[in-house]
């Protein structure tokens, strides 16, 4: 089909020309492909095969087999970051329900409605750092609002970060700020799409409230739900920069998540053990395997279905 | 619409929501209120146990006055303009290239590659973080703006290539056979034909990063340290202990390092509320 008489005739083409459809794709994809293997792909690698060794990061590093994963079983604090980061994870979700619960609250047409969306969405743009700053002022034990709002109702005074069972609620609570309110802008842009007929649809069939919204909304609002669930998920199990603010693992290490546990063994005063936390590091990056693996399940899924 | 809009709902709901609405925005926004409300503050307040009342003097220059010339704050300022702008160049760059070749070329690998920037842009940053160093180390960019820069790029590149791809198939594809017939190059195609309707998604694109690297710590604190290349995340922690307990300074500290990303937002609201939610409606 190249090969048809016109371009036989024409004067001898370059390999390039030639190729030009096959060879293109690979030129544009170059560079990214490049910078990508080179900064992420390469390094998980070179993390797994740290986590098998004992390594201060500058002397001679030694083979020590499984040793890193064994010394892990018998870690309290490990085990604690374990349950941490599972609290994230279930606590964490609950910025889905409450991004609906402000989505369905706003989406209405009143004059200002507009400004009011944009400083609902607004925590979401701070940084973390900022976010986890404004909250640990938030919950000081004598300068923060929080406990002058509680003594006006004759209740407190509370001391959450500094109390060993409340202090990761208090910081996951921080979290769901800005995450809520990313959730909430995701379904209200969900929410303008729905099918305006199905909503009449319902009403004509005399579904009200609570009905109408789960079984009608809400399966249209299922693009937004699976966005949501992706990058909460992503977000639990990433939170680093709250912690390291907030408390920097404390009280009594009773905050630390495997981020930041291994952050703590491979990079800071409590030494460079480089091997030990590269293994934290591979056990969250297999936690976090079974969810990138469904998600790309998922979207394998629907781009089958185009 | 759902819920029912409020025009059609009895006198009494509309009235109550209209008064809700300013109500629970305050509740929403009240730890951020308070924070402003410590930043124009005078230090005597916090002596006399005046934490949460009204200030005692509006001391609003004289405190951001003390950030802007009286610590490193500005420097720190600069470092993240210097590192986020690259970035944003960057990986937008790197990613209209590779989302145009995974969007408009059909190859076998083409799937795969897609999957391998996907995944790799929702791994945990630890597992990159012992030999990302290592690398910057060697290569002697450790502490350097650049070697922040590089690393940033490579790694933003995953969720820009997805975002780029999913905007490119979603463009009139016949646009690009028609320059085929008409004999047009492909890089020309590219250029003339793809880079033009890709606008919305580059402006879109480059709010997020921008927000998006503004506000990164992790990175910061791994590959660099001390004033010279800090960004103004890792800063403010250096910030806030040399002001220990003056929250009217610290305060006033924070509220001028979130300012970039929310103005921003403002600004380019629209651009940033449509790249956020791509693929929030089918």
């Amino acid at each position: 089909m190249t090969d048809t008489p016109a371009e036989q005739s024409a004067a001898p083409r370059g390999w390039y020309k030639r190729n030009e459809i096959a060879v293109t794709p690979w030129l544009f994809l170059a560079p990214a492909i490049l910078f990508f293997a080179f900064y992420v792909i390469w390094p998980i690698y070179q993390s797994i095969m740290i986590s098998f060794y004992d390594w201060d990061g500058l002397g001679e590093a030694r083979f020590i087999g499984m040793d890193n994963y064994v010394e892990l079983m018998d870690d309290g604090a490990f085990e604690v970051s374990l349950w941490n980061n599972l609290k994230w994870l279930l606590f964490y979700l609950l910025a889905i329900p409450g991004g609906l619960f402000i989505a369905l609250f706003l989406n209405q047409t009143v004059t200002g409605i507009r400004i009011y969306k944009s400083l609902f969405f607004f925590p979401f743009v701070l940084s973390q750092v900022v976010v986890g700053l404004v909250f640990s002022w938030f919950y000081l034990p004598n300068e923060g609002l929080l406990n002058g709002v509680l003594g006006l109702v004759g209740l407190g005074p509370v001391n959450v970060l500094g109390d060993p069972t409340l202090a990761t609620y208090g910081i996951i609570a921080a979290g769901l700020w800005p995450q809520t309110a990313y959730c909430m802008i995701l379904y209200l842009t969900g929410l303008n799409a729905v099918d305006p007929e199905q909503i009449e649809a319902g009403r004509l069939d005399n579904a009200k409230g609570w009905k109408m919204l789960w079984y009608i909304i809400i399966p249209q609002l299922k693009p937004a739900t699976f966005i949501a669930f992706v990058v909460t998920i992503i977000g639990a199990l990433r939170s680093f920069d709250l912690i390291s603010i907030m408390t920097n693992g404390g009280p009594f290490g009773q905050t630390r998540v495997l981020s930041f546990y291994m952050f703590e063994k491979a990079l800071s005063e409590y030494g460079f053990r480089m091997g030990y936390g590269a293994a934290i590091a591979v056990v969250l990056f297999l936690i976090m395997l079974v969810f990138i693996t469904y998600f790309l399940w998922s979207m394998w899924k629907e781009e089958k279905a185009r | 619409m759902f819920p029912t809009p409020i025009e059609k709902t009895p006198r009494s709901w509309q009235l109550t929501y209209q008064s809700l609405l300013p109500l629970a925005l305050i509740m929403w926004l009240l730890p951020l209120i308070a924070v402003a409300v410590f930043s124009i503050k005078p230090a005597v307040d916090f002596t006399q146990g005046n934490y949460w009342g009204l200030p005692s003097s509006f001391e609003m220059f004289a405190n951001y006055g003390q950030v802007f010339f009286n610590s490193d704050m500005p420097r720190y300022m600069l470092n993240s303009v210097l590192i986020t702008v690259p970035t944003v160049i960057g990986a937008v760059t790197l990613s209209c290239l590779a989302g145009f070749a995974l969007g408009i070329y059909k190859f076998k690998a083409n799937i795969w590659v897609f999957f391998m920037f996907v995944a790799g842009n929702f791994v945990p940053f630890q597992i990159l973080m012992v030999p990302v160093r290592d690398l910057t180390l060697d290569m002697g960019l450790y502490n350097t703006k650049t070697g922040l820069v590089l690393f940033h790029v490579a790694f933003q590149t995953g969720f820009c290539t997805l975002f780029m791809r999913n905007f490119i198939r979603a463009l009139p594809y016949e646009l690009v056979e028609a320059a085929r017939v008409e004999g047009i190059a492909e890089w020309k195609i590219f250029w003339y034909v793809v880079i033009p309707l890709m606008k919305p998604a580059i402006a879109a694109l480059s709010v997020l990063i921008f927000t998006f690297i503004w506000n990164d710590y992790f990175w910061a604190v791994v590959l660099t340290q001390g004033p010279e290349s800090q960004p103004v995340t890792a800063g403010i922690t250096s910030f806030n202990a040399q002001f220990r307990a003056a929250y009217h300074l610290m305060s006033a500290g924070s509220i001028v390092a979130a300012l970039p990303p929310v103005l921003m937002f403002f600004l380019m609201q629209k651009h940033f509320i449509a790249g956020l939610t791509l693929g929030a409606v089918k």
